[in-house]
């Protein structure tokens, strides 16, 4: 097993992560990957992330902060924002990870149905967060994007393709998962 | 496959250039990274990338014009997507005109690069299919050539030429590795119909579901993951011809399918119910004894008698041995210039050992065994040492295993052998091994078996 740390990120500029969904995503993470998830206590949003201009959070930034509060352990790391990401060069990102590496950052922000206009539907965030997670825990795990219609691995640019894909690998992401790990 | 191709994101500014090759490499890209228009410049004199992001303002002497210009100048196919944080339109001018493909202004909507990048990767692979495709090409008439030096493969060709312009359907026999698609190619070629496109489809490669969508087409939300409507082959090869190989793999229900597009010359997209009309030929080929599979009730007997309207068997090598040394001395030439090795002929004991052989995969297994003798031979004449591997099955009695043979290693050899016995044909191959085609697959994958 493969210890995973899961912390929620204080984050002044956007709404509290809930406990349900950090919930819903330890669940999912334990149920696709061969990791064992410990829950981190919550760490705050590095201010140096934070563009007032853009009003968004830098992921790059978020990533190298979060290997600095944890230079060893545990083996992988995933932060849950609620802030809204960026990386310079797009206008927004769902979340960012090192591809094989050991942090990834997932922000909650556009998963919201509020973000898109539309009343709160939490079965609908927690549906949201769950594929998010894996997609970026997938990279962490040396994935990359795949083209099979419903696969978490599937590269969404906006809500409407992200809502295309379910919280499962495809099994051809699958057996490159295993092949990965061996 | 996008693992295939490079891309170098060229930026002075560390978290911009790393971040956007760390998204590009998610999208499954191999990504360089440079820090200066002179060391982008270094970096494209030694790779060929398929995109370059060039940010437009870089301090430091050369700027995302003059990187742009000198990179084009190396690389006149180059893609180039210049970057800049504001968007002035002379600089945008400037840029289009030195050969920029796109101008874009960050941040940037990810869904727009993930446009542009597929945009441009999409041509590039038909790009790369086309040229893979034309060599195809030259080495099959190079093939032609040869065989219409022997007298019973002339009077087969001759054969074609005749029904080449006839609309009536042909069906071609012959063992894996004889040539039925170069045949094929020569009656769809040598028709009035030469100018309009020769469709191939393998029947055998693909699980039903596939071969039927492969062949008729969908319509959009026909089932999951048809996103898009999509053409069949049969919709492809429209006023041509369609080249149906392996014909007697085919499942009942597509046999049904097939001889309704035959009397009718219609069909429906699967999820459809707009009747496609269609103008095509149908060549169709089969290693198989189709008669016998009727008999069997494993094939359609009207099927069978609206493909059979011409029959043209093609028969294998070991029927027509007088054609081996010919066949051979042509391949030697061939590869040995391909390969670049200095090989020019064959002994006399090694052309009796290429005679004696029965060549169950044909034709192909003849020239994989003249490749395979070429690559590890080190003098300019192949001995029968350079071929004791085609004995290596007839010596089966006095198997023995040997020392420190791993299973895998083992694994690998009875896959490589049974593969050389069908001509390279996986199904045949799996179906000896006893294992699953897609087993088999998986297993070639594995080793790195070409085929
Ligand atoms: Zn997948
Ligand atoms: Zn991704």
């Amino acid at each position: 097993m493969i210890e995973l740390g899961l912390a929620p990120m204080l984050c002044p500029e956007g709404s509290q992560v809930s406990e349900a969904v950090m919930e819903t995503i330890k669940e999912i993470l334990e149920d696709v990957f061969p990791v064992r998830v410990q829950a981190l206590p919550a760490i705050n949003s590095p201010p140096e992330a934070y563009d007032s201009v853009r009003r968004q959070h830098s992921a790059p930034v978020i990533l190298k902060s979060l290997l600095a509060a944890h230079p060893a352990n545990p083996a992988k790391l995933l932060a849950v924002t609620g802030g809204d990401l960026f990386i310079p060069m797009l206008s927004f990102v769902f979340g960012q990870a090192q591809l094989g590496g050991r942090a990834a950052v997932i922000s909650m922000a556009r998963l919201t149905p509020e973000f898109h206009g539309f009343d709160p539907d939490l079965q609908l965030l927690l549906r949201r967060a769950r594929t998010v997670a894996l997609h970026e825990t997938g990279h962490l795990f040396g994935l990359t994007h795949c083209q099979t219609q419903e696969c978490a691995m599937r590269l969404a640019t906006n809500i409407h393709q992200f809502d295309l894909k379910r919280a499962v690998l495809c099994p051809g992401c699958a057996a490159i998962l295993l092949e990965n790990l061996r | 496959m996008k693992a295939n191709w490079q891309i170098l994101v060229v930026d002075d500014e560390e978290v911009m250039r790393e971040s956007m090759a760390a998204w590009l490499r998610e999208d499954g890209y191999n990504v360089d990274v440079a820090a200066s228009g002179r060391e982008a410049i270094e970096l494209a004199r030694k790779t060929d990338y398929a995109i370059h992001f060039i940010d437009l303002k870089m301090p430091g002497g050369i700027d995302g014009i003059e990187t742009l210009m000198e990179i084009r100048r190396m690389r006149p196919d180059a893609a180039i997507i210049i970057i800049t944080a504001y968007a002035t339109v002379d600089t945008a001018i400037v840029a289009m005109k030195e050969g920029a493909q796109e101008y874009i202004v960050k941040p940037c909507n990810p869904e727009e690069i993930s446009l542009l990048v597929s945009r441009i990767i999409k041509v590039k692979n038909l790009q790369r299919e086309n040229r893979i495709l034309r060599q195809k090409l030259t080495r099959q008439y190079q093939f032609h050539d040869i065989i219409s030096k022997s007298p019973r493969m002339r009077e087969i060709l001759d054969l074609a030429g005749e029904v080449a312009s006839l609309r009536s359907t042909v069906l071609i026999r012959g063992e894996s590795g004889t040539g039925k698609e170069l045949i094929a190619r020569a009656i769809h070629f040598s028709g009035d119909r030469g100018a309009k496109p020769f469709v191939a489809v393998s029947c055998a490669a693909l699980a039903e579901s596939l071969l039927e969508s492969e062949l008729f087409g969908y319509e959009k939300g026909s089932f999951t993951g048809a996103a898009e409507r999509k053409k069949g082959k049969f919709e492809l090869a429209n006023g041509g011809t369609i080249f149906l190989d392996e014909i007697g793999d085919i499942p009942p229900k597509l046999q049904a399918d097939l001889l309704r597009v035959l009397q009718e010359k219609s069909f429906y997209r699967i999820g459809g119910n707009e009747e496609v009309r269609v103008d095509v030929r149908v060549v169709a080929a089969t290693h198989k004894d189709l008669k016998q599979a009727v008999e069997d009730g494993a094939f359609r007997e009207d099927l069978y008698y609206r493909l059979n309207v011409i029959e043209i068997r093609i028969p294998p090598l070991r029927e027509r041995k007088e054609d081996i040394p010919l066949l051979a001395a042509h391949f030697v030439d061939r590869l040995s210039h391909e390969t670049g090795k200095d090989v020019r002929q064959i002994s006399d004991p090694a052309m009796r050992i290429l005679m004696d052989y029965d060549w169950p995969g044909n034709v192909r297994e003849l020239e994989n065994a003249i490749e395979r003798a070429i690559v590890s031979s080190r003098a300019p004449v192949l001995t029968e040492d350079d071929f004791s591997f085609l004995g290596e099955g007839a010596a089966s009695h006095t198997f023995r295993v040997p020392d420190n043979m791993t299973i895998e290693a083992m694994e690998k050899l009875m896959i490589e052998a049974a593969l050389r016995r069908t001509g390279g044909n996986v199904k045949e191959a799996a179906a000896s091994l006893g294992i699953d085609r897609s087993t088999l697959y998986e297993k070639l994958k594995r080793f790195g078996i070409e085929r």
